[in-house]
């Protein structure tokens, strides 16, 4: 979901890198000098997998291919602030180095991809713990809601800046972008529960970490 | 130095890096919207390149060049993630 230079017009470029800039400084703010021993590794092996994780795109339905974003993941794993750290420099060395989404359109990126999908993400995973049942299955059952969620949630963020842009209705942007994004969402689904299925068996600890 | 957790979850990443070559070439699903409804000529080529779609210039096969292109990305973010975390830590260590 890299927008590249074009799809969005100035003022909305503009608006992204500045919103995405405030974000982000609250974002250090939040996570500075909290940051736990165990937290360190783990946030660079965050981005380091995201960003790999990234580049495997799978098919999904009608020639059309999805790759995981990721920013559920690191929200479940070390909290919102944390996650929007390491999608922005996820994205940043995407768009610095390998020229995917554009320079411009980094801030809208930030937002779409860091931003939202690190809250939407964190907000459905917390309050999943409401569900009854067993702590590990309910964890599981609301990470994987939690990162379908977020993926709908960037693509219906992408969709409304297509429209305030003027590239193309929202009324046409909307359903498209968030009917093919929620079958990609399934994949992210997918692999987050996995990861997390992965952590729970090898280090249940890492989970603990992430109180509000 | 002793192997510890996050090790092995570095080498699973760099691993992931490696099997980039077996990725989906069909166009993502913002690119697929673009094309479908007609927009997709709106969008401009980045205003510098450095390693273009993750294929590292200069490398013969197009294969090797995407596996080197995901092995340095993969580790640069580690190193920045790890580096960041770094900074931001507490100030008293707590284990």
């Amino acid at each position: 979901m890299h927008i590249p230079d074009g799809f969005v017009s100035a003022p909305v470029a503009t608006a992204g890198i500045v919103v995405a800039a405030g974000c982000v400084a609250g974002a250090v703010k939040a996570t500075n000098k909290k940051m736990g021993e165990k937290q360190v590794p783990l946030m660079g092996v965050l981005a380091a997998f995201i960003f790999a994780a990234q580049m495997l795109n799978f098919p999904i339905a009608g020639g059309t291919s999805g790759h995981l974003i990721g920013a559920a993941l690191a929200a479940i794993l070390l909290g919102p602030g944390a996650a929007i750290l390491i999608m922005t420099c996820v994205l940043a060395v995407q768009c610095l180095v390998f020229q995917d989404g554009g320079l411009f359109a980094l801030g809208v990126n930030i937002f779409n991809m860091g931003i939202v999908a690190s809250f939407v993400g964190y907000y459905v995973y917390r309050g999943g713990a409401f569900l009854p049942g067993g702590r590990k299955g309910v964890a599981l059952v609301s990470g994987g809601l939690a990162a379908w969620l977020s993926v709908v949630a960037a693509s219906v963020a992408c969709a409304v800046e297509l429209a305030i842009s003027g590239t193309v209705p929202l009324g046409v942007a909307l359903p498209a972008m968030a009917g093919v994004h929620a079958l990609i969402g399934i994949g992210e689904g997918a692999i987050t529960v996995a990861v997390l299925s992965l952590i729970m068996a090898t280090r249940a600890d890492l989970l603990e970490m992430e109180k509000a | 130095m002793r192997f510890k957790w996050w090790h092995g979850a570095l080498i699973f990443a760099l691993f992931l890096a490696l099997l980039s070559p077996l990725a989906s070439s069909f166009p993502d699903g913002l690119e697929r919207v673009a094309e479908v409804k007609g927009f997709i000529e709106t969008a401009q080529g980045a205003v510098f390149e450095v390693i273009p779609d993750y294929v590292m210039p200069g490398v013969g096969s197009e294969a090797r060049a995407t596996i080197f292109a995901g092995l340095l990305g993969t580790l640069i973010l580690f190193g920045i993630g790890y580096g960041l975390a770094r900074a931001l830590k507490a100030k008293k260590s707590e284990a």
